[in-house]
């Protein structure tokens, strides 16, 4: 199975810790070295922390409804700082209100996420994709 | 009687210290200038002649010495990320004692390989990547930094991984290489103490002889550690204690120097309420900070022109040319001493609060405020140090200082900067005899006395 190291964090003044413990043991379970940062995370540090860890994907949470602003510009940062490859994954409660999930899936892909998940997704689905990305 | 002696060769003066340990008391304490460039047992043995004046001493079979003679020890620590092993390399270095000459992070280029030519560390220090992670930048650098024209005892502490292969790349390149663990291994987890051991241990393998110091083996055996450390070891000791002798807690000490101002801190520092969360790296039990633009001599100018010349002219009640002309003056004579009151010693008394001020407060960690959906919460970085109850003073301009307590309580939190975690109510000690040197130099074999001897010569004030 894949030792591929993937950091995960809750980005952005979020507080919710019980999805990215669950995301946490999940993505361990399936064998991926995970680089926990837990809750309250700022871009800088989801990239500082790639780099130290040499990951090859960010998974990153936010359940609170400022998602896109927490996100916006975390693709180009990534460039500046010399991680042009890295996958990023965003998932949970990405915008305030009922948009239908295509159009935030839209939105987050155009910010230059590679994958996006709707609330409440199975953590089964992302570990696919992380072999498929990563080619396992 | 048992009479220790212990030895501070500092870059002005060589400072000695003579113990009765059966006691245990102070018996006597001299100084005299540090003859670095001629030979340093000149000046040691003018001092230890005063002592012997004093106390009646010739014979000393103890002799226990520490050193921050000849720029004191020299490093330059490595890393990758600089908030992340960069940092992390840099705190070693300074819980080491080490005075930290620079710091690089990323891949290092032709010009900063020039650069630590010209700076000749004693001990450069590589790190980078947690365990199992990056090796690209490690690896580079380690091949850049055998394209330097000199070379020095190197002390790798980065990702485990490559650890031999750095090792292997090193050695074939003439460099005295040493593995110590990672100082991250981990994201944000500070782990030092294997690289400070190894400091340490090419401190006292190699550094009396890099030094030009080895005519001091006439007079002693080796000179153990670097004089912050020592300082480090007294605080550690008077705040934990040792066997059934209580220590006093937690503590900051604050060092202020003619070139830097160091603060020490021995306190646990983690958040104190439930809605405070901790970013960063790890903070260390003890740690050390110096501070370079703080002093009250050789970076005096560096220290008015940070809080403004304008700002000190109105604090001593004079013209900016007149604080300007005095500037020249003190900084052409650094060793000119200000017993006398008048206006330079007005400004030597502002510049070492102002140094106490400013090195606690980036010494101590601070609050910043989010306002989420979930209510107020605190994010914290650095150590809250707002329950620390002593708070010590000890160096030149402090010892000398003509209120002392207006000086240290420069130290405390200031309400119109409610974020900094600076302490609250502390109380305020001088080490007006200046040993905490030796008393750390003393611990090593006598902990027991050290302890007992700090907590009755360091003072309330």
């Amino acid at each position: 199975m894949s030792s591929h190291t993937i950091v995960l964090g809750v980005i952005g003044a979020d507080v919710h810790a019980v999805g990215n413990k669950i995301l946490h043991y999940a993505y361990s379970q399936a064998g991926f070295n995970v680089v926990n940062l837990g809750v309250m995370v700022s871009q800088e540090e989801f990239i500082q922390a790639a780099i130290e860890a040499d990951a090859k994907t960010m998974i990153v949470s936010s359940l609170y409804g400022h998602g896109e602003l927490d996100c916006r510009g975390l693709r180009d940062k990534c460039i500046e700082a010399g991680l042009e490859k890295i996958k990023l994954y965003v998932g949970g409660n990405l915008v305030v209100g009922k948009t239908p999930f295509e159009e935030v899936q839209k939105k987050f892909l155009e910010m230059g996420f590679d994958r996006v998940y709707p609330p409440g997704s199975d953590p089964a689905l992302s570990i696919l994709d992380l072999e498929k990305d990563l080619g396992n | 009687m048992q009479p220790i002696l212990c030895i501070d060769f500092g870059s002005t003066f060589t400072k000695v210290t003579a113990i009765d340990i059966d006691v245990p008391r102070i018996i006597g304490r001299t100084q005299s200038f540090t003859t670095i460039h001629d030979d340093i047992n000149i000046g040691l043995q003018k001092a230890l002649d005063q002592l012997e004046e004093l106390t009646g001493i010739s014979d000393w079979p103890v002799r226990l010495a520490c050193s921050s003679a000849a720029g004191g020890l020299k490093m330059i620590a490595i890393g990758l990320v600089p908030q992340l092993t960069m940092e992390a390399a840099k705190r070693a270095a300074l819980s080491a004692g080490a005075k930290l000459l620079k710091t690089y992070s990323f891949e290092l280029n032709d010009r900063e390989i020039r650069e630590i030519e010209t700076l000749k560390p004693d001990i450069l220090l590589l790190t980078g990547g947690i365990d199992g992670g990056n090796q690209k930048v490690i690896f580079h650098n380690a091949h850049k930094l055998c394209e330097l024209n000199m070379r020095c005892p190197i002390i790798y502490a980065g990702n485990k991984t490559i650890a031999n292969d750095i090792e292997t790349i090193l050695k074939k390149n003439h460099w005295d290489a040493t593995i110590a663990d990672n100082v991250m291994p981990t994201l944000n987890q500070l782990n030092i103490d294997s690289a400070r051991a190894c400091i340490r241990k090419v401190f006292l393998d190699h550094i009396v002889v890099a030094k030009g110091l080895t005519q001091v083996q006439r007079c002693i055996d080796n000179i153990l550690m670097p004089t912050p450390s020592a300082v480090l070891l007294a605080a550690e000791l008077l705040s934990k204690g040792y066997l059934s002798e209580p220590g006093v807690g937690e503590l900051i000490i604050v060092d202020v120097g003619g070139a830097t101002t160091d603060v020490h801190s021995v306190a646990d520092g983690a958040p104190r309420q439930s809605n405070v969360v901790m970013r960063g790296l790890q903070e260390p039990f003890v740690k050390r900070t110096v501070e370079g633009d703080l002093g009250a001599r050789y970076s005096l100018q560096a220290l008015v022109d940070g809080v403004g010349i304008d700002v000190v002219a109105s604090v001593i009640n004079t013209s900016q040319e007149v604080v300007m002309q005095m500037l020249k003056d003190l900084v052409a004579h650094p060793e000119s001493f200000m017993e006398e009151p008048g206006l330079l010693k007005t400004l030597d008394d502002v510049a070492a609060e102002i140094a106490v001020r400013e090195s606690v407060t980036r010494h101590a960690g601070y609050l910043e405020v989010h306002y989420t959906p979930f209510g107020t919460i605190y994010q914290q970085t650095g150590k809250d140090l707002s329950y620390v109850s002593h708070v010590i003073g000890t160096g030149g301009p402090l010892i000398h200082h003509s209120n002392i307590r207006s000086a240290l309580k420069a130290s405390q939190a200031d309400p119109k900067n409610p974020l900094s975690l600076k302490p609250n109510h502390a109380r305020f000690y001088l080490d007006h005899q200046y040993i905490l040197a030796a008393m750390g130099l003393l611990s090593l074999k006598y902990p027991s006395a050290a302890l007992k001897l700090m907590k009755e010569t360091i003072i309330e004030v």
